[in-house]
């Protein structure tokens, strides 16, 4: 019996795959460095043009650093809380795993409703899409990885009324465990997002 | 045998995963003191200090998160080479990139 659960315990993290590794996990993880690139060229594009104001405010006149400092920290969080269901979910602990993705999906859901503020108050400052190349690429840059949290939160949500309906736990492990992976990598760029756009001066 | 069931399970958890609950709590803790300190940059005048202490702390930031929070630190190591294969790429072109644009030396 204990050799059994020995399988059981391994068996998904092998399954399909004559390497010994978890397919699903390395294209999980060939995504996410495919991610770097996109990220990549959305931050450089704002290096290049964060400079470039010919009319509207400029990137010191309309950032809120104690506000986004508050809005990072909440971010950061998250990943604890994404990390403790990953664990939750390995010990095959359902309650737990549901506790710990919806505290994720409040906090992510927090993050984006302080981007949403941010937007309305750079909108409202005089800082549209179009006012500049400061602009156009300070939005495209953060609203891309906005939209990345969104669909983060959306995961986590339906995972949570997956759980609510499943009969066996334990049985979405290495599902939740690919969602905190992306959860995390999502906050990994906004570690380099909230440095190299906010911190950093022009 | 239930008992065994589920202590071997929590052992399979703990040697893959490498850490404890408290250990990720530590980690967090440890993101937020650094993210304070990032933060303090921006009102403490660092001097010529102050670029390369926000680099390294976003680096150790990035480092920390992928290694225990993405468990590459204990996991297999094709994880790693398909994730760091991708970062190394980004950061060689878009830096190519921006130096083409002579962005390092404005």
């Amino acid at each position: 019996m204990a050799e059994l659960a020995v399988n059981t315990g391994t068996s998904h993290e092998a399954a399909g795959s004559s390497s010994g590794i978890s397919n699903v996990k390395l294209g999980m993880w060939l995504f996410l460095g495919s991610e770097c690139l996109l990220f990549g060229g959305l931050i450089s594009t704002y290096m290049l043009y964060r400079g470039r104001v010919g009319q509207g405010p400029t990137p010191s006149q309309v950032f809120d650093i104690p506000f986004t400092s508050v809005s990072s920290f909440v971010l950061l969080m998250s990943s604890l809380s994404m990390v403790l269901a990953v664990s939750a979910a390995a010990k095959k602990d359902d309650r737990g795993t549901m506790l710990w993705l919806s505290v994720t999906a409040l906090l992510g859901a927090t993050f984006v409703g302080g981007q949403v503020y941010e937007f309305t108050a750079f909108s409202s400052e005089g800082l549209g899409f179009s006012t500049s190349l400061f602009g156009s690429s300070f939005y495209t840059l953060t609203g891309f990885h906005g939209v990345h949290v969104t669909v983060g939160i959306i995961m986590l949500m339906a995972m949570v009324g997956i759980l609510q309906r499943s009969e066996i736990p334990g049985d979405k492990a290495e599902t939740i465990e690919m969602i905190g992976l992306y959860w995390h990598f999502v906050d990994i760029v906004w570690i380099v997002i909230f440095t190299l756009i906010y911190l950093i001066p022009v | 045998m239930t008992m065994t069931e589920v202590n071997t399970g929590e052992t399979e958890h703990n040697t893959k995963h490498g850490m404890s609950t408290f250990g990720y709590v530590r980690i967090a803790i440890i993101l937020g003191i650094i993210t304070a300190l990032e933060v303090s940059t921006y009102y403490v005048n660092f001097g010529p200090l102050f670029l390369p202490a926000l680099l390294i702390m976003m680096i150790i930031k990035f480092i920390m998160v992928v290694s225990y929070f993405m468990h590459l630190k204990f996991d297999n190591r094709l994880y790693s080479m398909m994730f760091y294969a991708g970062l190394i790429l980004a950061v060689g072109v878009y830096m190519t990139a921006l130096a083409t644009f002579k962005f390092f030396l404005s």
